[in-house]
């Protein structure tokens, strides 16, 4: 598969085009941008918490700003459109499609999105990315409240565009000599997490809208002084987000699958049990949403059947790292860069999962609920799994997409930093949140263990902003200046088999 | 390997340690399950007779009222070996009230009275905090509960 960035075209070509490859280029760069800008937010929060007191950041509302455009930049503009990018590469070639079912469509989802990311920056909301009343009605201080609302709204349109387009293709466009039992699992995690944005989104959507009324007054959906409830927010909230978890999570589980077998040079183990798995998940993870209200004051019934719910999932889960482990087992391992990522991002994905059953545990999640136990175990999904399934995707298309090879050495030097920083950081949060600390905190009190755990987490957190210093670097330098590859075999795998999607799309 | 071989080994017709696998996933989460259950239900049995002291959250302090109508702010004195039960509340905004010495957790909601309770089991002083975000001073919403000797 060739992906066309060797021949030069002027920017505006493949601004306005609405080929596939073309639009996953604008979303790749869109979505790597992101990455680094809420990265730099990420430090700014590190450099602060560094030590009690008031530090680089001089006020509260300013550092409330910061967490909340940082989570909110990481998961709606870097984590979806990275998983846009890749499915627009790669998911018409492998249904063997010409492009995308609805290829306007698509760059008009496309294309919502930097005004949607302009909102949210120019904004710069402090109400956290779950904008919950009565705060974020009467409390939080417009027009950047209201840019997010509407940030918010644009991106999800984009992401319900999307979806659409994805079940379409890979449903109604597949090539007819080809089954749904012989599409690859990359398309197939595109299949589950999109069906789950459809179902997922609306509610939110609606709640979103329901709170800007409310900001403007004229309804009172969600605060108390007018008869309303804001833990209805809440539920309409995490009826979305927590389904979201998944949507977010199983492209990157999708990459995996695409990376662990060919470099382990050997057929994944069973694909029947990652379909299986996939699409077990978007059912059964609509069972879980309040989980993450187990302290709003629900009855022990409730609890219960959330709890049930939330462990009902997790042998989904674990389907998929059995069956990369299955497949690793007897494999004959090329240890090149993406695969050092995906491998990693497995070990985290393994040890956010455990962490999330002591959080479904109703008793525990008392200790762990908004500590920073909390924020570690959600950036073991976010950063640890997703980012590194992500990025090693990222070093796994580059040679595609460029026709040039990045830097080996870089990029292993890169993985090690980054998969040590972040057990530094991650980590040492979940005991930090047993030790108490809540998080959304610009200053804490001087409690010895508190302060040297922010230390251990700070310093995590630089070496992973040097290592990601190191990525930038030698993506800039390789796409211009690396090694030209042979592109039937950039990884040096042998053997033609490795890449079943052997096929190219021109442009019409 | 040849064709037929490979098949018969990746196909999944064979593959019982995934079966095996998965099967004590479940057993875990049975466990776990049960466990937390059986935990929280002895945990939330509030003891007769507790004493009632009334906690409101607001942007950024805590008021605490006892049963005999006494008022404090910021700081809360219990006495040792008696349960206590807390209704929460708030006046304005969500906070989440917080002894995490004693593992005491419940959310301040305006217009919803939510309830929790605890047995302080020896004298001393322990952190009481927000952890609910309530917008600008939410870091240093903090307060202290003092337990101390029973009077009599
Ligand atoms: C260098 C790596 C990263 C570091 C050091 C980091 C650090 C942090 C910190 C300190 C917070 C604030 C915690 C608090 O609420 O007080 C936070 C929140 C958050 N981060 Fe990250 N982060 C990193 C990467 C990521 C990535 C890759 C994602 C998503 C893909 C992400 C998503 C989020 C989200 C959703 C929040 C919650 C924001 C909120 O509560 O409003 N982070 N992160
Ligand atoms: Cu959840
Ligand atoms: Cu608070």
């Amino acid at each position: 598969m060739v992906l066309e960035l060797q021949k030069p075209r002027p920017i505006w070509q493949i601004m306005f085009s609405t080929h596939h490859t073309d639009v996953g280029l604008l979303y790749l760069i869109t979505s790597m941008s992101f990455l680094f800008m809420g990265g730099a937010l990420a430090l700014a929060i590190r450099a602060e918490l560094f030590l009690p007191g008031a530090q680089i950041i001089g006020d509260a509302m300013t550092f409330n700003r910061i967490f909340t455009v940082h989570g909110t930049t990481l998961i709606f503009l870097f984590i979806i459109p990275f998983a846009s990018a890749v499915g627009n590469y790669f998911v018409p070639i492998m249904v063997r499609y010409k492009d995308m079912a609805y290829p306007k469509l698509n760059a008009i989802a496309f294309w919502m999105i930097p005004p949607a990311g302009a909102l949210i920056w120019l904004g710069f909301a402090d109400f956290t990315w779950y904008a919950t009343p009565p705060y974020s009605i009467i409390s939080a201080p417009g027009p950047a409240a209201d840019m997010w609302i509407f940030g918010l709204k644009i991106l999800g349109i984009s992401s319900v565009l999307g979806a659409i387009n994805f079940v379409v293709t890979i449903l109604k466009c597949k090539h007819p000599d080809m089954s749904i039992g012989q599409v690859p699992l990359l398309a197939w995690s595109f299949l589950s997490s999109s069906l789950i944005i459809l179902v997922a989104i609306p509610t939110f959507a609606a709640a979103l809208l329901m709170l800007l009324t409310d900001r403007l007054g004229v309804t009172g959906f969600f605060n108390p002084a007018m008869g309303g409830d804001p833990i209805a927010y809440a539920h309409l909230f995490w009826f979305t987000f927590h389904p979201e978890v998944y949507v977010l999570v199983i492209p990157a589980i999708g990459m995996m699958y695409e990376i662990i077998p060919r470099f382990s040079r050997r057929p994944i183990f069973s694909y029947n049990s990652g379909v299986f798995a996939f699409v077990l998940l978007s059912i059964v993870g609509f069972s879980s949403w309040a989980h993450h209200m187990y302290a709003t004051g629900m009855s022990f019934t409730e609890k219960t059947v959330f709890m049930v719910g939330t462990l009902a999932a997790v042998p989904a889960s674990a389907m998929h790292v059995f069956n990369f482990i299955a497949t690793m087992w007897n494999g004959r391992i090329r240890f090149a860069t993406p695969m050092m990522w995906a491998v990693g991002g497995i070990a985290l994905f393994f040890s956010a999962g455990a962490g999330g059953v002591a959080n479904a545990a109703m008793p525990l999640d008392f200790t762990t609920h908004d500590t920073y136990w909390v924020v570690g175990h959600f950036h073991l999904f976010v950063m640890g799994t997703i980012a590194f399934g992500s990025i090693g995707y990222f070093y796994y298309m580059f040679p595609y997409v460029t026709g040039r090879m990045y830097n080996e050495t870089m990029g292993k030097v890169h993985f090690v930093m980054s998969f040590i920083g972040t057990i530094l950081v991650f980590f040492t949060q979940h005991v930090l949140g047993l030790y108490g600390m809540p998080r959304r905190i610009f200053d804490y009190p001087p409690i010895p263990e508190w302060i040297a755990m922010n230390q251990i987490v700070t310093v995590g957190a630089m070496i992973i902003g040097v290592s990601m210093a190191i990525f930038l670097g030698n993506m800039i330098y390789s796409s211009a200046k690396g090694k030209p590859v042979d592109a039937h075999d950039p990884f040096e795998l042998g053997g033609k088999y490795y890449y079943p999607f052997e096929q190219k799309n021109p442009h019409h | 390997m040849k064709k037929k071989e490979y098949g018969r080994k990746m196909g999944g017709h064979s593959n019982w340690p995934e079966w095996i696998y998965v099967g004590i996933v479940i057993a875990l989460m049975l466990w776990v399950g049960a466990e937390a259950w059986n935990v929280e239900r002895l945990v939330e049995h509030v003891p007769e007779g507790a004493e009632v002291i009334k906690v409101t959250g607001q942007q950024w302090f805590w008021t605490f009222e006892h049963e005999d109508g006494t008022k404090e702010i910021g700081e809360l004195h219990v006495e040792k070996g008696k349960a206590y039960k807390f209704e929460i509340t708030a006046k304005d905004v969500n906070h989440s009230f917080n002894i995490h010495d004693y593992v005491v957790l419940m959310d301040a909601i305006p217009g919803r009275v939510n309830t929790v309770w605890f047995a302080p089991t020896d004298v001393g002083e322990h952190d009481i905090q927000c952890r609910e975000y309530c917008g600008l001073i939410h870091y240093n919403m903090r307060g202290t509960l003092y337990v101390e000797e029973p009077s009599s």
